[in-house]
């Protein structure tokens, strides 16, 4: 449960997307521990929203967010943080994004347009990031340049295919987000 | 009775018991306990200072006495919100309870040796 004594530098990537692509799924296939999940306080403006509370402006809702570790050296631990896209969560973003290594945005093919969302608080928020195109059962594996046309992605973002049900496919996603990192940072 | 709560009552009853666990302090500046800052029991935390706390606080300095966990893992064991972990840390920092190891601020350019050990941790775990 702890972290090696010499542990001394802490860094972490978000593992970004919308409502069921796969972000738990995808830090449970990578970290060293059960991922766990804080609770946290959200609030928001109630207009647009269902509101029970009776305030008239706000309403506070708990959101649990799910995170895994990864101890990648004697001094090096990575956070996982599974991070919702929607912007009604912009301000734990404010808090997130702040000296994150970068993002890891987890797309669903025939979903894509619920990405846009997702894209533009990773954009916002200035996050280098790598798409992973997620697999789902019994869907055809599209074309990535169809995905990175419809997501309007920049020529150098990369887009992986991977399953994140699957060790190895996940950890390969997050692996060209850090060697994209590493490029940009030439 | 009524379900209306009274009009321009703002605090929700989950407030109260939360505002009493802090002794009323309010949010230390949120960079103050980043959910990545690395906490662990200071070597010379006396026990006698430790049990004029409050409950929550003892459970969380007992939590870190094992080693060094994040935040984000001392409010996921505890089943704290991480608000108040945060300032129930700044309490027991203040006391000279624990030791926090904040993370690296976010510079112009993030650190290539970082961005390599984290690469090369990646694939000596994974194999790719």
């Amino acid at each position: 449960m702890y972290l090696e004594s010499g542990v001394s530098t802490a860094v972490k990537v978000l593992v970004v997307g919308h409502f069921g692509v796969g972000k738990t799924t995808c830090i449970r296939s990578i970290s060293e521990i059960e991922p766990l999940s804080t609770e946290e306080e959200i609030t928001e403006a109630s207009v647009g929203f269902d509101d029970l509370s009776g305030t008239p402006d706000k309403t506070t809702t708990t959101v649990a967010m799910d995170f895994g570790r990864l101890t990648l050296s004697d001094e090096v631990v990575l956070y996982l943080f599974g991070t919702p896209g929607q912007e009604r969560f912009k301000e734990m973003w404010e808090e997130l994004s702040r000296g994150a290594l970068g993002a890891l945005v987890l797309v669903d093919p025939e979903r894509l347009s619920d990405s846009f969302p997702v894209l533009d608080l990773v954009e916002r928020f200035g996050l280098t990031y790598a798409i992973g195109v997620n697999r789902f059962e019994g869907t055809p594996d599209y074309p990535l340049d169809e995905v990175r046309e419809a997501l309007n992605l920049s020529a150098d973002t990369p887009v992986v295919r991977c399953d994140v049900r699957d060790q190895q496919s996940a950890a390969q996603a997050l692996i060209t987000l850090v060697e994209h990192l590493l490029t940009l940072s030439d | 009775m009524t379900d209306e709560p009274e009009p321009g009552l703002e605090l929700t009853s989950s407030l109260v018991p939360l505002f009493v666990i802090t002794n009323g302090r309010s949010l230390p500046p949120e960079h103050a306990y980043e959910r990545t800052t690395l906490v662990s029991a200071s070597q010379d935390a006396s026990d006698a200072e430790a049990r004029t706390l409050s409950p929550e606080a003892r459970q969380v300095l007992e939590l870190v006495t094992g080693g060094f966990l994040s935040v984000a893992e001392v409010a996921a064991h505890t089943h704290l919100p991480l608000g108040i972990v945060r300032i129930l840390l700044a309490q027991l920092e203040e006391r000279g309870l624990i030791a926090a190891r904040k993370p690296i601020p976010r510079a112009e350019h993030v650190d290539r040796d970082v961005l390599n050990a984290v690469l090369d941790g990646l694939r000596a775990r994974f194999g790719a």
